[in-house]
């Protein structure tokens, strides 16, 4: 389980673990769910198209997940962000229905394309990881406070010049560097399970954002360890038990929720109270 | 004048049995999640109705499997993923996509797993691609009756819950005020969205049943803001769109790449998506003449209400409808 080929899953498993627990935790805090879920799909057609002109896959994953993220973020300055996700995410996908029908023997690579393939990580796939990685992590320590602002009192944010849709757009374009770098390993249906289920639970078990990033990081490196290995033990598909133990841990941080007495989504408190300690007005609900 | 619409209408495409088929279930689809999306669109449901597409897809993974009519595997996914968005809480606002997301999660983990045991035991590799994409073009007819009865019932409950659903799509507290049981109301159209959506789901595909709920109804209520006349334009542009983008399917076989028609479901979509943007641009073009003359004419005709402009009024006018 750890020799040979394995080795690069689990290195590659690693760093996509940590780097969906940092961004999910902003996924879940700022309810981007449906984009998280959204511009892997649109990925997906990337890849379609990248095996049909024979462009390296991780570029088509990255070109065109990028190309979902400002496709929602155009069409929702004009309307609600759940109709210009489901648009943009549509539109990407009938592009990959498109590209899928001119190429021909595609059928299994878009198998493991939508639900991972852990034996499939190259020795080559391991650099772009890493440096996809980086910059997505870097990207989310340098607007580490413009996104607690804008997702906890976006009033505030306002009162500040702080332009929400511009912070949008650069999280969504974190969202599609990880999903580029995610998509070979977890698979582009997979990915959105990874940067949700955990960060949520650890939202419920931390109140503090560091903490509960940290806490984030920590149950998507087990979700994704115990996938890979009950995975690698019963060949069964990794995609089910991301998603199976995302449930998991979901259903355990409200469990713990409802034990504790806290309100789900009460977690966010600490750093708004922190937030609205600059905020005299009073005018926030 | 016929050399032109042998070229519009390329030969054979009302004579062709699948294209009929097509036209009948794609058109009663689609009006259905016309009225439905509107909703959806409404009430900020538009992840749960894309949820209930992919999840539904397992069952119809799941159904393959068991050897069971894959309607049923469809429709009854859809079913138990609305009873769990519902029960973990789908219905407040907060955390609402987190929930929504979850049972998205699991759904699709479930799909992996029964595409996989289609894969190894019926060695069926391309279920994954036909159950995520499908096609109007392989309807079977004999599952036509099914679709249909469960389409009626599906928009039924939803004209028959017509008032309550506008009101609390205004407001829960309004609703309740009014003495609408906005808990059941909720309830009952998840329901009746997740098997509308499985429905879609089954005929067109997953990504056609996303673009038929949410893409029509959102071009609807740009243009209007009263929600039955929104209902009845969805209704209509989702028809239009599909039966549209059927023709176009049909006629690509002689665009290039030669011999090999584009998929159907790129060309609803695309239909949709131009739908939706001429609608887009021709309403904040309306909107900005508007606002020039209100800003030259005296206050009296400025305050005049304008149809464009939307008005706080009550559930009939739906201009200021909740954001989530």
């Amino acid at each position: 389980m750890f020799t040979g080929f394995m080795v690069n899953a689990w290195l590659v498993a690693t760093v996509v673990a940590v780097v969906a627990g940092v961004v999910g935790f902003f996924v879940v805090l700022r309810g981007s769910s449906f984009a998280a879920h959204a511009v892997p799909n649109a990925a997906f057609a990337g890849a379609a198209g990248a095996n049909l002109i024979g462009a390296s896959s991780v570029g088509g994953l990255l070109v065109f997940a990028i190309a979902g993220a400002l496709g929602i973020s155009l069409l929702s300055r004009r309307g609600r962000r759940d109709v210009a996700t489901a648009l943009a995410m549509v539109v990407m996908l009938a592009l990959g229905a498109l590209f899928l029908s001119f190429s021909t023997q595609y059928a299994s690579e878009t198998y493991s394309l939508l639900f991972g393939e852990v034996l499939g990580v190259s020795s080559s796939e391991l650099l772009p990881t890493a440096v996809l990685a980086v910059v997505a992590v870097a990207a989310v320590v340098l607007l580490w406070r413009l996104l607690l602002l804008t997702s906890i009192d976006p009033e505030l944010a306002d009162a500040r010049g702080v332009r929400a849709s511009h912070v949008e757009l650069a999280f969504l374009v974190i969202v599609a560097v990880v999903t580029s770098m995610s998509v070979p390993v977890v698979g582009a249906l997979l990915i959105f399970s990874l940067m949700i289920g955990p960060p949520a639970a650890a939202r419920s078990f931390a109140a503090d954002p560091s903490v509960a990033v940290l806490l984030a990081v920590c149950f998507s490196l087990a979700t994704i360890w115990s996938a890979i290995a009950v995975s690698y033990l019963t060949t069964l598909p990794i995609g089910f038990f991301v998603g199976a133990l995302g449930a998991a841990f979901y259903l355990a941080g409200r469990a713990h929720a409802v034990w504790s007495g806290k309100r789900v989504g009460s977690s966010g408190v600490r750093a708004s109270r922190v937030v609205t300690a600059f905020d005299d007005q009073g005018a926030r609900r | 004048m016929g050399g032109f619409w042998s070229h519009v209408v390329e030969p054979g495409f009302f004579q062709s049995q699948t294209v009929q088929v097509a036209l009948l279930v794609g058109g009663v689809v689609a009006a259905i999640s016309g009225v439905v999306g509107v909703f959806a669109v409404l009430r900020g449901q538009s992840f749960a109705g894309h949820a209930f597409g992919d999840i539904s897809a397992a069952g119809g993974a799941g159904a393959f499997l068991l050897n069971i009519s894959p309607l049923f595997g469809f429709l009854g996914m859809s079913l138990v993923a609305a009873g769990c968005m519902e029960a973990i809480g789908v219905r407040r606002v907060r955390g609402r996509d987190v929930a929504t997301g979850v049972v998205l999660g699991a759904g699709l983990g479930t799909s992996a797993l029964f595409l996989y045991f289609n894969t190894t035991l019926h060695s069926t590799s391309g279920a994954a691609i036909s159950v995520l994409f499908g096609s109007l073009f392989v309807i079977s007819s004999s599952t036509v009756p099914a679709v249909v009865a469960s389409a009626a019932g599906a928009l039924a409950i939803v004209l028959l819950l017509y008032r309550p659903l506008l009101l609390s799509s205004v407001g829960d507290d309004i609703a309740a005020s009014r003495g609408v049981a906005v808990r059941v109301t909720g309830a009952v159209f998840l329901l009746a969205m997740a098997a509308t959506v499985a429905l879609a789901a089954i005929t067109i595909g997953a990504i056609l049943s996303t673009a038929l709920l949410v893409g029509p109804a959102a071009t609807a209520l740009r243009m209007t803001k009263r929600p039955g006349t929104a209902a009845a334009s969805a209704a209509a542009i989702g028809v239009a769109a599909t039966w549209l983008g059927c023709l176009l399917a049909y006629d690509s076989y002689y665009w290039p790449p030669v011999d090999h028609g584009w998929p159907v479901s790129f060309c609803i979509v695309a239909v949709i998506l131009i739908s939706y943007l001429v609608v887009e641009v021709a309403r904040s073009h309306r909107l900005r003449n508007a606002s020039a003359r209100a800003g030259s004419a005296d206050q009296t005709t400025a305050a005049a209400p304008h149809p464009g402009v939307p008005s706080h009024g009550g559930p009939d006018a739906l201009g200021a409808s909740r954001t989530d």
